[in-house]
């Protein structure tokens, strides 16, 4: 047996592997990637890191004295596991066993099937992703993002200020819609609008012209745009391939209790980060995933904990899980933040300002509060947490 | 002591750290982070946990 084998180098996994020496796990620590880059910082990718240049000594996350003898196997991914053998398989035919498991594999972006070239169509997820992103964006470049959601619109204001022409297309009615709501959404809209940004909403990409290379994108109202570049940014889905064949419900990422035990297996393994489908105790229903930033932090380092005590033969506990969900976005020198889950509100109120320029905005459900968002107000945002907190 | 060293070009002002500690970073009235560069060693999970969730990882923490 090896120890714990973490599959995943992302935050999660990095988090998680801190967890276990801070709750005195001292046996070996094995963490697997796929890319060839360890822990990261992804948010930069679409903001400064795109704007900029990608700096990868710049993005990596700092490696803590705990976590200093830990092994890192980069660049070659799990592509099978049997968690009854407690073995993992990778890429490069290695074949790791395991004591101890955390699932950490992230997500990666959606592909939609359309229709004509795919050279120039690019996602964004990985360095090689932003790096590929950043060499084709040029003054004058046509850009076309699918999604309206934050990593497009993110993108189209980096792109905007990198010269390019850019239009979002989108089958929301307004961009980031759910998390935000019309009013909000519309607003952002306004903004990326003002600096020339132009939306295609309710709308789709029929099919892409060109030979081998992109030249056009042709949506279901027959508007056709000159393209140069394609970034689908429509969403992800969680990476469990590996994991298929040993009875998990892989429905939605990975199924996991409060403690992130993995549901329906025994041998002890745990999940974190954005495939990890657990019970939020703040907001009640059907187990979710939140692939918020903080998150990763907030299940690794619970995962650790549980994953040392099973390793060690003891109870991991039954303590609710309700770490504030948590985003921020930089759009045009805007910072945009939220706490809690404002995408599940059946009513929204502007409780201060005025949505075109800096504001708060207060999403409820019937049990109350149940989100915040707020534009340049970033300092005012502190009660609003301690009320979610207290749901 | 542990010295606690912030990174103001990096820093956006989310004052994600200020939930972790809020006796070492605090936002000012116009936003602006403020914080306390040196602390006592008991404050150490508090000010790494702080480090972990900043958005920019504009936190370095050195043990002294």
């Amino acid at each position: 047996m090896t120890g714990a084998l973490i599959v995943g180098a992302g935050l999660g996994g990095l988090r998680a592997a801190e967890a276990l020496r801070s709750s005195g796990f001292q046996g070996a620590i094995t963490v697997v990637g796929d890319e060839p880059h360890p822990p990261y910082n992804r948010p930069p990718l679409s903001k400064e890191a795109l704007s900029a240049g990608v700096r990868v000594d710049e993005l990596a996350f700092r490696r803590k004295d705990c976590v200093a003898d830990v092994t890192w196997r980069l660049g070659a991914g799990a592509v099978a596991s049997d968690l009854a053998a407690r073995t993992v398989t990778l890429a490069d035919g290695a074949v790791l066993d395991f004591e101890g498991l955390v699932i950490a594999t992230g997500i990666r972006p959606r592909t939609l099937p359309i229709p004509g070239p795919t050279d120039g169509r690019l996602m964004l997820r990985t360095i090689a992703d932003a790096t590929h992103l950043r060499e084709h964006l040029r003054p004058g470049t046509n850009l076309v993002i699918m999604g309206a959601g934050f990593i497009g619109c993110e993108v189209a204001a980096t792109a905007v200020h990198l010269g390019a022409t850019v239009h979002v297309v989108a089958l929301d009615t307004e961009p980031m819609v759910r998390p935000l709501g019309e009013e909000l959404g519309a607003a952002m809209r306004r903004r990326h609008q003002a600096r020339g940004v132009h939306f295609h909403l309710g709308r789709t990409v029929d099919r892409f012209e060109g030979q081998t290379q992109v030249t056009g994108a042709v949506l279901d109202d027959g508007t056709e745009l000159a393209t140069d570049l394609v970034l689908e940014a429509v969403g992800s889905v969680p990476n469990t391939q590996w994991l298929a064949g040993n009875g998990l419900d892989l429905q939605d990422g990975v199924q996991v209790d409060a403690a992130m035990v993995v549901a329906g297996t025994d041998a002890p393994v745990v999940a974190v980060g954005d495939l990890a489908c657990y019970p939020h105790a703040l907001f009640p229903g059907a187990p979710r995933r939140i692939e918020h930033w903080n998150m990763p932090t907030e299940t690794g380092r619970r995962a650790g904990r549980t994953l040392a005590a099973l390793m060690r033969g003891a109870d991991p506990g039954t303590e609710p899980f309700t770490a504030m969900p948590a985003f921020w976005s930089d759009q045009y020198h805007h910072k945009l933040q939220s706490f809690g889950m404002p995408g599940l509100a059946d009513r929204i109120e502007v409780v201060s300002g005025n949505v075109d320029a800096d504001c708060i905005v207060a999403y409820h459900d019937r049990q109350g509060l149940v989100g915040v968002v707020g534009i340049d107000r970033t300092s005012e945002l502190a009660p609003y947490r301690r009320q979610l907190m207290d749901r | 002591m542990i010295r606690i060293e912030v990174d103001m070009d990096q820093c956006q002002h989310y004052g994600q750290c200020c939930f972790e500690a809020e006796d070492v970073f605090q936002l000012d009235e116009d936003g602006k982070l403020r914080y306390v560069a040196e602390v006592a060693d008991d404050r150490r999970e508090a000010v790494e946990s702080a480090a972990d969730v900043c958005p920019m990882q504009a936190i370095t923490v050195h043990q002294q």
